[in-house]
């Protein structure tokens, strides 16, 4: 047995690959971080205190690992859905019948509420650990936008099962866009924006129509959001936790005592 | 026995003394920390509301609302928000402690300690996703996601509600109206948060939990996250019914319960019951009364306050950075102000000029 293993990690192939021996040395586990695309998003060596459970909580990564099971079970999905009125609500009902392991809903759907709460909880720790002073600001704004966008991929996706919970609850949500200043046709302001007798914001153009792609939820808002929600809302994060983690790191680790 | 505790639970969770409760006791852990921080507390906690919940589980009411699979989260958040927030008190409670002692927080000691990513780090990450991912499958296969009726533009369902974690807007629309609750206010909340580490010039309390290294912060970070955020989507999720109407939490859900609404503009107040006239046709002389505290809210206070109690504040801040904070935190302040009013005045708008949908 321990020859055979000797032997494959001597083979070119297993070299190849990894680039250093069992890590249980210094050496090997410096190799390790390092030559790994994924983990080297880690620094060699970390402060004792900032990987305590009870120091991160773990929020973060777990926030990030919701993400990643997010994309993967959205995928499936993707394979079995039509963003229709005519299909998107059968198609769904469908998944549980017609679809062997059907449980990728439901990892979608619970981890999907659970990664808003797991980003609501850490913003809560980086808050109390004062890990947004200097130097740690723009990634606190970076954090930000990622929390934006978690809550806008989370009511996006709402809407796509196409039953009375989620046209009406998008429709609650998007009615409030009716009322931005200036640019919601109940808005205040808006009706300064007139010529003569002319409304240059009505219900046919303002906020809330270019939100849902015309005057109520229907077909023109579903395939809007559906985009949103499997490709820019996605890409948008994705880009942003690279950049966000990156300065994790180039801001000196998670945060401890100056 | 049941039904009188029943009651008294509905009674005690209306929607002001819940929030008047929920603050009272919010303040008393902040001020009690030391006594608060005990294992003790997170014990009552668990076992209490594992107790009341077998308990509460029987009533035909409770059990509609709490078990519908999209409201399992929101008991995940309430308990992870009271376990994380009491985690956070205590380190705090014991660093201060080491600090007034002339000691480093905990943090510091062992942050001078540098361990390996591989195995320390590597192994906890893996460990949690283990635990998370059986988690998740096992609630997947236990509770199916659900779907109801295909979508119909003509049947409004009652109440329509807006997804769990947005629903503390949606509280605030009893308060306000739409171009306030669903636009302003995440505006700024959005903006606020931003602006935090610009705003903030305390350098203590940077990479450890503490609390009187800068209670001013933790305490309103605790309240605008906990009392206006949390406690309002716990409300918003499974004490509002029909119509907006508020439920308690072994109360059937009634269609035809509704509350009369008889609040009184500001206006109406002045005009009427004050000076014994008629509300004046010209709207900005009829506001008058409400654009002036509006006014004075926004634009005396600030430049009053950075003269009297908060010179200290306008000096270390400067003057852009206090103006910004002082802007943030009055329309923070705006909401518990609103809500006050309307409990104790029937208060319906401060101005109130439908014509331009311009309400506050
Ligand atoms: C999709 C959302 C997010 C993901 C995946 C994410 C992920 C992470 C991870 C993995 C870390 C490393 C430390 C830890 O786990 O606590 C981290 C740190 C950090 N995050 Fe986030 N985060 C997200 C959203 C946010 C939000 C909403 C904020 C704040 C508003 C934020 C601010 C920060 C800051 C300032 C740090 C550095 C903390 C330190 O050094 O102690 N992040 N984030």
């Amino acid at each position: 047995m321990e020859k055979l293993l000797q032997a494959l990690r001597s083979t070119q192939i297993w070299r190849s690959v990894f680039r250093h021996g069992y890590p249980d040395t210094p050496r090997n586990r410096t190799l390790a971080v390092l030559s790994n695309t994924f983990l080297h998003l880690h620094p060699v060596k970390v402060r004792r205190s900032g990987i305590r459970l009870s120091y991160t909580w773990c929020m973060g990564g777990l926030t990030f690992f919701l993400f990643l099971i997010e994309t993967i079970t959205g995928l499936l999905l993707m394979f079995y859905y039509r963003p229709t009125a005519e299909y998107a609500y059968q198609d769904i009902f469908g998944l549980r019948e017609h679809v062997p392991l059907g449980i990728m809903r439901e990892l979608h759907r619970w981890s999907a509420h659970m990664m808003v709460i797991t980003v609501w909880l850490h913003m809560y720790r980086v808050f109390l650990t004062g890990s947004y002073k200097p130097p740690r600001e723009f990634n606190w704004n970076v954090g930000v936008i990622l929390l934006v966008l978690t809550l806008l991929l989370s009511f996006t996706g709402y809407l796509l099962p196409w039953d009375q919970l989620a046209v009406w609850a998008i429709t609650v949500g998007s009615n409030m866009a009716r009322a931005t200043p200036f640019l919601g046709h109940e808005g205040p302001g808006a009706s300064l924006l007139a010529f003569g007798g002319l409304n240059f914001v009505h219900a046919g153009d303002d906020a809330r129509f270019g939100l849902l792609a015309g005057r109520f939820v229907g077909e023109g808002a579903l395939l809007r959001f559906y985009v949103l929600h499997c490709v820019g809302l996605p890409l948008a994060a994705a880009t942003l936790m690279a950049i966000h983690f990156w300065r994790v790191r180039k801001d000196g680790g998670i945060s401890g005592p100056l | 026995m049941g039904e009188t505790l029943k009651n008294a639970i509905d009674w005690l969770f209306e929607p002001t003394r819940y929030f008047l409760g929920s603050a009272a006791l919010l303040g008393a852990i902040l001020y009690f920390r030391k006594f608060f921080s005990k294992t003790i507390w997170m014990w009552l906690f668990f076992v209490l509301g594992t107790i009341f919940f077998v308990w509460a589980f029987e009533d035909p009411d409770f059990n509609k609302i709490i078990t519908k699979p999209d409201n399992v989260p929101i008991l995940i958040l309430l308990a992870g928000v009271v376990y994380f927030s009491w985690l956070a008190l205590r380190q705090a409670v014991i660093n201060d402690e080491r600090i007034k002692r002339g000691e480093p927080p905990v943090e510091g000691e062992e942050g001078k300690k540098k361990v390996f990513t591989w195995p320390d780090l590597v192994y906890t990450e893996f460990i949690c996703i283990i635990l998370f991912t059986a988690l998740l499958v096992i609630w997947s296969i236990e509770i199916p996601a659900p779907i109801e009726e295909p979508a119909a533009t003509a049947r409004t369902p009652n109440p329509s509600k807006a997804p769990w974690y947005f629903l503390g807007l949606q509280e605030l629309l009893v308060y306000f109206d739409p171009w306030i609750a669903g636009v302003l206010l995440p505006g700024f909340i959005i903006v606020g948060l931003c602006a935090i580490p610009y705003l903030d010039t305390n350098p203590k309390g940077n990479g450890y939990y503490t609390f009187e290294g800068r209670p001013f912060a933790v305490a309103f970070f605790w309240i605008g996250f906990i009392l206006f955020w949390v406690s309002f989507v716990i409300l918003g999720t499974f004490l509002r019914g029909p119509n907006w109407s508020f439920f308690g939490p072994f109360e059937y859900w009634d269609v035809h319960k509704l509350e009369p609404l008889v609040n009184v503009d500001l206006a109406t107040y002045f005009w009427v019951d004050l000076l014994s006239q008629p509300r004046p046709d010209n709207p900005l002389i009829r506001e008058a009364p409400g654009i002036a505290l509006l006014a004075g809210y926004f634009f005396v206070l600030p430049p009053l306050l950075a003269k009297t109690i908060l010179k200290q504040q306008m000096k270390d801040m400067g003057f852009l950075r206090y103006n910004v904070y002082m802007h943030l935190f009055l329309w923070f302040g705006l909401i518990p102000i609103k809500m006050l009013a309307r409990w104790v005045f029937d208060l319906k708008y401060i101005v109130g000029i439908p014509e331009w949908f311009f309400n506050v």
